[in-house]
């Protein structure tokens, strides 16, 4: 079998796996979110936590849920790291510096895991597993939370009532990602990733040298890493590292996780608001966008004599392992990028101009594609009302979306979220570029050196956390504006699209009529692929024209 | 003023004791649950697949290893050692605890640089044109711990290492030829070689 | 008079009739030089400020008015002026919208003189003997004062007559000449400040403040005075604003990134850049499209009391249309002759007409109509028939008919409701045949109204009564509007038919016509809960009304369209006011409101879809110096950096103006389903704007690389 034939049947054999669980987890999750009832473990966690789980919120108490554990978890997780030394389990690690904690924390907290250390020689496995890994289950949880907050808003009516933050939180973690991780963390055991608590394990090699083999609870921790798309790996290495992703198969299997939870969500939304054309209006734009993103990056990859470096060494492979090759790394590459999952199996500042810049721009459409879990479902729902608000008016209608009026309150808040990012983005990139101390942070010169400055930015604000890794970000400065990045970069938004929620849940729906804006048809996703490419690509386009397009026409 | 203080108060408690319990369950249960499982039914895999010499432990399959003549005096590394497969360049040397890529950009001069230097050592090394030298022989790999290179660098060596081993080429060019690992259910990922389990079958080969 | 337009001004008699009727759409040279003093007063930060977009290009010029002057060049300098055209440009699109506004307001100040009015004293009471007048300007008038209007007198304020009947002129506002008349109590008792009594004496009991009258009112919305931006537009500006905010951003970072690349830029280019991007086109026209709007509804006598109102049609889900006048017309005509067996049709037909020569009614004349269209029988005179006696209708006997004395032709002739016709037969002896029953009761169920034709004849001394047969009269539908109602579904708005009908013959009327549901015997407790019951469901109702009990309906309605003849309280509680008095205009008001918002949503997109061509203007531009390789994507093949950032402010600038027209007239609308109006309007405005920089970018570039300092 041929490259070309392989790499196209390991796509197919991913779509067809994510259909395949589209529906059941579509709906598993929709009917978590809608359930009145409570298990009896989770009466048990709320009489613990003291909260109460049957009262429903305001958009604004929901917040200040999310806020609140936000907070306490940034402080806990800083803590942790900083007292690691004295805990079980550190494996010698010293305690880690004030930034990089800080850094680390907000990194983790928003669901962003970008990492300026190398989890080998930093974290012990205690902070490792009951630090970072709690964060990925619970910091992809709240995002899920405040979508059903969302998607609340569009189903319910003359109410200001959006769910319950506790509730929302507890059941996803243990009625979806609980169970989901422990099941494939065993399934990647079985195929290679260890699991142990051994400490630095030193052996003297075949060729008599010396190595020292490390240890960790890698795969529990990996699993929610995917299935979270938190993307934070137990090694510098990543997801290229081989106790990490050991084989092609568990590098299908951890695609696949990462994707899993975005995509299906749409059927959960479609579920929810009673209309599942609705829910897969959404999940076709996604689609769409990913495939032609794993047809731009792999093209560009396998084009190597588009760089210097691929032309003098025949085929791109620095920075890609050799068990995956081109086409599972570039499926890799865009999928997390898409999906501000940031797990890498291969290293984007490697890549040609055009696999490296697309994976940026993935970066910079706002992660909706399918976008992180929950976070990427209500990126794209904003930029729909967004979708709608235009294209509504052109039908002589003021514009609604799914029943509810679009007006100067709901614009305020979708305004205020599309502004958000790329503002962080931008003035971030612009700071760091004015600076001369953090421009010589870069590894690289020239187009290829700020575009290693903007990933990082566009990482950060967008809650990535992959990165054109040359970038030696671990300075006082950059672990600050880095984590402020990703701290109002993922907070900010929550605040309008909860607000929009609250705004949305008090109206009375608009019945549909035949003068209605039609938003499950095949027009209205070209038109919301459209609107995300434009309103993206005229906010970049400057900033992308001194990067990668300098670097990659020549 | 009071009031509210304790009210954010009694909410951020509230928030922290969900935190805590969220780290007794997905922190500690979950790990300890996935760790003894896997302790039980995978422990081979669980511990890193570690390849033993005798009950000494000398690899993991899948951690690439360094196959270099003693380094000489004054340097950290040595030369390749003709006598091994040799693994792909690596940024970190196979330090497991440095893994990591080298991060150079597709059009860096250094790199580029590095990469014609590459191949005319390995086209030196192995006896053969520079022009067929794969591109895995002379790129870093991602994680710096890549255990594998391709089938043609593998083949590209066998003549070298029997010569230097003084065995004969056909039956090391068979050994390869066992290690051939083709994708995994035919269609994912590449076909590659196992340098570390290639020289350890070598090392069997008299 | 009829603003500036393309036609000049014919009249100049302010109660000309069709006064208000303005030609909308088109636009000459005159009216943008008229507007252009307005258009610079309006540079005004302090106006500007209210437009953030346009305020961002102001301030933009103003920063490069003060780089050219420190660094003078000729590219500076080109920028620097097509900046300031660009926001002179937007303000002249207010303007000329304002303009028209304008115009007409001054017709309607002309009406308003210095009016002294008859104030009755204090305690008076309609009918009190003892009047004790006083004369008091109009202005000093009080909410409830009386004042007695005489034939020849000006009404002074807005008011109900509270005695007396008179005829008045109402010309001034409605630009209808003929006199319309005015009578204590009922629906038609609202008189208009500003308005002339022709006949009879009146008193008048003042319902409006002074300054706050009716004309008053017209003024202001005309002059767009009391304009305030309405939902959707301050939602639009959000969304605008937003976007102007993040093309800053992009921009003011994009010069760190720009001097690590080794090319640093200018003010001038940055500046330009800024405006290349931020939405100008819409966001200059966004206010005019939105005053347009108001025009186009008073160009058809409607006006609208607030732009949230015309909004709101748009969005309408269900009309509440009157049966009479807007379905069918005023009247209900003869629609056919249903002999009896033994009569001929033209027998009939020649009786019905001559009992009807005598009836005056509009029923009476559809008869004589119909039997000398479909028969051929002349309509006779009443000095034509020799010693014919003709009898009139009466409420008592409920006949009209005719005596026809002649020797030849001695007989009586009765046409009527079908009891008294067939007493009136049987009272002479004769006996109706079992078959008029049937044919009687056919008709009223389908809807109609049957009328018998009965004859007495005396021949030779015997005397013969019989029924000769029956008229159907029936409501006649107006033609076209079941295509109408059938482009009003397809638009997804439900139409419910309102009459005092009793329901059969409201269903027969309502399947005719094509309405989708229609409400019988409708009194406005009725219309009020229907109302409640469609909006309960998150639906906007339209309404008409005229009468006092319809203002709470009116009031309730989310567009309750108050017919000028109507009284104060009915045009106090609607949110528009039609002049014509015509309910048929509620479909018109739709497509307005429609029209409206489609205008704005097309204009944003293609205000948005132009960035991508600037983009490939000026990036290359900007950078092909440091990146060779960005010259790619200069694919316009512009001459060179300076000319290809000036073609593109250049465009820019020129395309607020060759858009103005679009904007006043509002952009071309046919009733079709959602998802077919949005496909034409993004191929059009979307595909468009995105070719159409391309062409004309490239178009001004082959211009301006002649000018010398521009390469």
């Amino acid at each position: 079998m041929n490259d070309t034939l392989a790499g196209w049947l390991q796509i197919i054999a991913l779509v067809g796996a994510l259909a395949l669980t589209f529906r059941p987890l579509g709906d598993h999750m929709a009917h978590v979110l809608t359930s009145p009832r409570h298990w009896r473990v989770e009466r048990l966690i709320y009489r613990v936590a003291g909260v109460h789980a049957d009262a429903d919120q305001q958009w604004s108490a929901y917040l200040r849920g999310v806020l609140a554990f936000a907070a306490v978890s940034v402080l806990f997780l800083y803590a942790f790291q900083r007292l690691q030394n004295h805990l079980l389990l550190s494996i010698g690690m010293k305690p880690v510096a004030p930034d990089l904690a800080f850094n680390t924390a907000a990194s983790f907290v928003t669901n962003t895991n970008w990492q300026n250390y190398s989890g080998e020689s930093t974290m012990g496995h205690l902070v490792q597993m009951a630090g970072l890994a709690v964060q990925n289950f619970v910091s992809a949880a709240v995002g899920i939370a405040v979508v059903a907050a969302l998607i609340r808003g569009f189903t319910r009516k003359k109410t200001d009532r959006v769910g319950n933050f506790w509730a929302d939180l507890t059941r996803i973690v243990l009625r979806v990602l609980l169970p989901i991780s422990f099941v494939m963390a065993i399934v990647l055991v079985a195929s290679g990733v260890i699991e142990n608590f051994h400490g630095i394990q030193s052996i003297t090699t075949i060729a008599g040298d010396h190595q020292s083999i490390t240890g960790g609870p890698v795969a529990s921790q990996e699993a929610i890493k995917e299935l979270g798309t938190n993307g934070g790996g137990f090694y510098n290495a990543n997801s290229a590292h081989p106790f990490e992703n050991p084989n092609p198969f568990t590098n299908w299997l951890e695609i696949y996780l990462l994707l899993v939870i975005g995509f299906s969500l749409p059927r959960t939304f479609g579920t929810m608001v009673g209309d599942r054309r609705q829910g897969y209006a959404i999940v076709a734009v996604m689609a769409l966008i990913w495939a032609s993103s794993v047809a731009i990056v792999t093209a560009n990859e396998l084009h190597s004599v588009s760089s210097s470096v691929g032309h003098t060494a025949g085929g791109m492979m620095e920075g890609k392992e050799q068990r995956f090759g081109i086409w599972a790394s570039a499926l890799f590459a865009v999928s997390t990028t898409l999906t501000s999952c940031g797990a890498v199996n291969s290293f984007h500042d490697s890549y040609t101009p055009g696999g490296g810049g697309m994976t940026i721009f993935n970066m910079m459409l706002g992660e909706i594609a399918p976008g992180g879990t929950g976070s990427g479902l209500y990126g794209i729902l904003i930029l729909a009302v967004v979708a709608v608000f235009v294209a509504g008016l052109m039908v002589g209608r003021t514009p609604e979306y799914l029943g509810k009026k679009l007006g100067a309150r709901e614009m305020k808040f979708a305004s205020l979220y599309i502004l958000t990012t790329p503002a962080i983005v931008l003035v971030g990139s612009g700071i760091a570029m004015a600076l001369p101390g953090e421009r010589a942070a870069m590894l690289n010169s020239g187009a290829h050196g700020f575009s290693e400055v903007l990933y990082a930015f566009t990482s950060a604000a967008n809650n990535n956390g992959s990165a054109f890794a040359g970038l030696s970000a671990d300075t006082v400065w950059y672990n600050t504006a880095l984590g402020l990045a990703m701290i109002f970069g993922r907070f900010l938004p929550m605040v309008f699209v909860l607000a929009l929620a609250g705004s949305l849940a008090r109206q009375q729906p608009v019945p549909v009529t035949a003068g209605t804006l039609p938003t499950h048809r095949p027009q209205f996703v070209g038109l919301l692929a459209a609107v995300i490419l434009i309103v993206v690509g005229l906010t970049y386009f400057p900033a992308l024209a001194l990067g990668p397009l300098a670097e990659g026409l020549h | 003023m009071a009031g509210s203080l304790a009210r954010t108060a009694r909410h951020h408690l509230a928030a922290l004791r969900m935190l805590v319990v969220f780290t007794v369950i997905t922190g500690l249960a979950y790990p300890l649950a996935v760790t003894g499982i896997a302790q039980l039914a995978f422990s081979h895999h669980a511990n890193g697949s570690v390849i033993r010499d005798g009950g000494r432990p000398v690899a993991s399959s899948l951690i690439g290893q360094k196959f270099n003549l003693p380094p000489p005096k004054g340097r950290t590394t040595g030369a390749p050692d003709p006598r091994w497969f040799q693994p792909r360049p690596s940024a970190g040397g196979y330090d497991p605890a440095k893994s990591g890529a080298s991060n150079l950009g597709p059009n860096n001069a250094g790199l580029a640089k590095a990469v014609t230097d590459r191949r005319a050592a390995v086209a030196a090394f192995d006896g053969v044109p520079p022009s067929s030298v794969p591109a895995d022989a002379i790129t870093a790999s991602g994680s710096g711990l890549d255990p594998d290179i391709s089938p043609a660098y593998a083949y590209e060596q066998v003549n070298r290492v029997a010569k230097a081993r003084a065995a004969p080429p056909s039956a090391v060019r068979k050994l390869v030829a066992d290690h051939v690992q083709g994708r995994t259910l035919g269609f994912l990922g590449q076909e590659h070689v196992n340098v570390v389990a290639l020289n350890r079958a070598l090392t069997a080969l008299k | 008079m009829p603003t500036a337009t393309a036609q000049p001004p014919v009249s100049k008699d302010p109660l000309a009739p069709n006064v208000h009727r303005v030609s909308g759409g088109l636009l000459d040279a005159r009216q943008l030089v008229t507007s252009f003093p307005d258009a610079l007063r309006k540079l005004d930060p302090r106006t500007m400020v209210r437009n953030p977009v346009m305020f961002v290009v102001e301030v933009g010029a103003v920063l490069t008015t003060l780089s050219a002057i420190k660094d003078p060049s000729v590219f500076a300098w080109v920028i620097t002026a097509w900046l300031w055209l660009t926001a002179v440009f937007a303000n002249l699109s207010e303007a000329v919208a304002e303009g028209r506004g304008k115009a007409q307001a001054e017709t309607l100040r002309r009406t308003k003189t210095d009016t002294m009015a008859r104030r009755l004293t204090d305690g008076w009471r309609p009918g009190a003997p003892g009047v004790v007048e006083e004369e008091v300007p109009a202005a000093g008038l009080r909410l409830g004062d009386h004042v007695v209007v005489e034939a020849g007198q000006i009404i002074p304020g807005d008011g109900d007559v509270v005695e007396g009947v008179a005829s008045v002129d109402e010309s001034a506002i409605t630009g209808e000449s003929a006199p319309v008349i005015r009578e204590s109590g009922g629906d038609r008792s609202a008189v208009t400040g500003g308005t002339k009594v022709l006949s009879d004496r009146i008193v008048v009991r003042i319902t409006s403040k002074p300054g706050e009258t009716f004309i008053d009112r017209m003024i202001a919305l005309v002059e767009g005075a009391a304009r305030q931006k309405t939902p959707n537009e301050i939602a639009l500006n959000i969304l605008l604003a937003s976007l102007t905010i993040i093309f800053m951003v992009a921009v003011v970072t994009l010069q760190p990134f720009a001097i690590f690349a080794g090319a640093e830029q200018s003010i001038v280019i940055l500046v330009a850049l800024v405006v290349a991007l931020i939405p100008t086109t819409i966001g200059a026209l966004l206010s005019a499209i939105g005053i347009a709007g108001m025009d186009r509804l008073v160009q058809r006598n409607v006006l609208a009391m607030s732009g949230r109102a015309v909004e709101a049609a748009g969005d309408v889900n269900t009309l509440l249309l009157d049966k009479t006048g807007t379905i069918t017309l005023g009247n209900r005509q003869a629609a056919e002759f249903l002999p009896v067996s033994g009569v001929e049709i033209e027998e009939l037909a020649d009786a019905a007409q001559l009992s009807s020569l005598a009836d005056e009614t509009p029923e009476g004349r559809s008869v004589v109509v119909l039997a000398k269209e479909r028969y051929a029988l002349r309509g006779r005179t009443e000095g034509e028939l020799a010693r014919a006696e003709f009898v009139p209708f009466t409420a008592q006997t409920r006949m009209s008919g005719v005596d026809l004395n002649s020797t030849e032709d001695n007989r009586s002739l009765r046409k009527g409701a079908a009891t008294a016709v067939m007493s009136w037969v049987r009272e002479h002896g004769g006996h109706p045949t079992e078959e008029v029953g049937p044919i009687v009761d056919g008709i009223s169920a389908s809807g109609g109204t049957p009328l018998v034709v009965g004859e007495v004849a005396w021949s030779e001394g015997a005397r013969t009564a019989r029924i000769l047969g029956v008229i159907h009269l029936k409501d006649v539908v107006k033609q076209g509007i079941r295509e109408r109602f059938d482009e009003l579904r397809r638009m997804g708005i439900k139409t419910v038919m309102i009459t005092g009908d009793n329901p059969l013959t409201a269903r027969a009327i309502a399947q005719e016509a094509g309405v989708d549901d229609f409400l019988a015997e409708a009194t406005p407790e009725d219309k009020m809960a229907l109302i409640k019951r469609e909006q309960s469901g998150g639906k906007l109702v339209a309404m008409t009304g005229d009468g006092t009990n319809d203002a709470p309906a009116l009031a309730q309605a989310d567009v309750g369209v108050a017919m000028n003849t109507g009284t104060s309280a009915a045009k106090e509680a609607g949110n528009m006011v039609d002049l014509d008095s015509n309910p048929t205009k509620l479909i018109e008001i739709v497509e307005i409101g429609k029209q409206l918002l489609i205008t704005r949503g097309a204009l944003t997109t293609f205000s948005i879809a132009n960035d991508v061509a600037k983009y490939f203007a000026i990036i290359p531009a900007m950078f092909a110096s440091v990146y060779p390789g960005l010259h790619r994507l200069n694919i316009m093949g512009l001459h060179s950096p300076t000319s290809a950032i000036s073609s593109a402010i250049i465009f820019n600038a020129l395309i607020i103006i060759a858009l103005i027209p679009l904007a006043l007239r509002g952009v071309r609308y046919r009733p079709s389903s959602a998802a077919a109006l949005l496909n034409r309007n993004i191929v059009l405005y979307g595909f468009g704007g995105l070719v159409l920089p391309f062409v004309g970018i490239k178009l001004i570039d082959l211009l301006i690389q002649f000018i010398p300092g521009l390469h």
